[in-house]
């Protein structure tokens, strides 16, 4: 089985490309550019992992993360971000983030946390 | 150092960072994209490896993918060379329509993160002042921030410029949110040092919802 995937950024150009690379890499990948529609998203779909921008219009960062979690406790969530200083990073996974990724990613990489990500979900 | 010295030299430096930082942001964005599309372009060549044919239309909206990126690079650094050049001379002569597109520009991210919606209203013609370009766009944000805060539920802020015989007034406007209370606050020591720096005047006037900037068209 293959992970399934929410991927929440504004950036709509990232998001069409990240989705279609990881589709062809078997993932069942949602996406949406609003962190609010996200967590309607969370509330009516079981996802394994999500992976949200921390700097997104409407609801920062924090916020949406403390939601998510409040909203699916079990779901995992990646944060990929341009730039986050270390202390914030700290605090995001303090507050229940499974890691803190830099954009540009490897999607390598990206694979093999999201494969982490759903195996902690099953557990 | 005056007091007055070291509050505009810490207010400036921190107004650098905030757009350096934003700046950077920005670009990495943009290098997210190029680096997914060389990444989907080794996808691509990986399964043409394998047999599968490339396709040249879906190629070309990639290479379509990468030129809009540049292009929003291109933009992003030209504001920030402008930018920095604001520092160069204390005083020049500026067309404020000029500086405050470059000013929006520059915070352009800021405003898409409020979620507030800024309604620019400039003059027709160019309005050439004397000034000090980097305290400008310094005292434009902070009244700016100011203004976003005070919008109130409706979320939006109306920006005009109009010139007057000796002046030149710069409007905040629609500031539904605009209370005794958040005057309080606001200017503080920060925009007061800036304001003595550009020999300008700002008013609150909360029963119009609006904070008006006035600088001089003259002198400095």
């Amino acid at each position: 089985m293959f992970a399934k995937v929410l991927l929440v950024d504004d950036e709509k150009d990232f998001l069409d490309i990240m989705a279609e690379r990881m589709g062809a890499r078997g993932m069942d990948v949602s996406t949406t550019t609003s962190a609010e529609t996200a967590l309607k998203m969370v509330q009516t779909e079981s996802y394994d992992v999500v992976i949200m921008d921390f700097l997104m219009p409407e609801m920062d960062g924090f916020r949406a993360l403390k939601l998510f979690k409040e909203t699916r406790p079990d779901v995992q969530i990646i944060l990929l971000t341009a730039n986050v200083p270390e202390e914030k990073c700290i605090e995001a996974i303090k507050l229940g983030a499974m890691d803190v990724i830099e954009k540009p990613a490897d999607l390598n990489l990206l694979t093999q946390k999201i494969e982490e990500a759903k195996a902690r979900k099953l557990k | 150092m005056s007091a007055k010295a070291d509050i505009i030299a810490e207010t400036g430096l921190q107004f650098f960072g905030k757009i350096s930082a934003s700046i950077s942001h920005e670009l990495k964005n943009v290098m997210a994209i190029v680096n997914e599309n060389a990444g989907l372009l080794e996808d691509l060549t990986a399964m043409a490896e394998q047999g599968r044919p490339l396709d040249p239309a879906r190629l070309k909206l990639m290479a379509a993918a990468v030129q809009k990126q540049v292009g929003r690079a291109d933009k992003i650094l030209n504001s920030m060379n402008r930018f920095a050049h604001t520092i160069d001379a204390t005083v020049a002569e500026v067309d404020l329509n000029q500086t405050i597109e470059l000013f929006m520009a520059l915070t352009d991210r800021f405003i898409l993160m409020r979620g507030i919606k800024v309604d620019l209203q400039l003059p027709d013609q160019p309005l050439k002042i004397p000034t000090a370009p980097y305290f400008l766009i310094n005292l434009l944000w902070l009244c700016l921030d100011f203004a976003m805060s005070a919008s109130g539920d409706d979320k939006q802020v109306r920006l005009e410029v109009e010139k007057t015989e000796d002046s030149i007034r710069i409007r905040f406007r629609q500031l539904e949110g605009l209370t005794e209370v958040l005057l309080k606050t606001f200017p503080s020591g920060r925009e007061n040092s800036l304001l003595a720096v550009l020999e300008a005047a700002l008013a609150a006037e909360p029963e119009r919802r609006e904070i008006v900037l006035r600088l001089p068209r003259s002198g400095l």
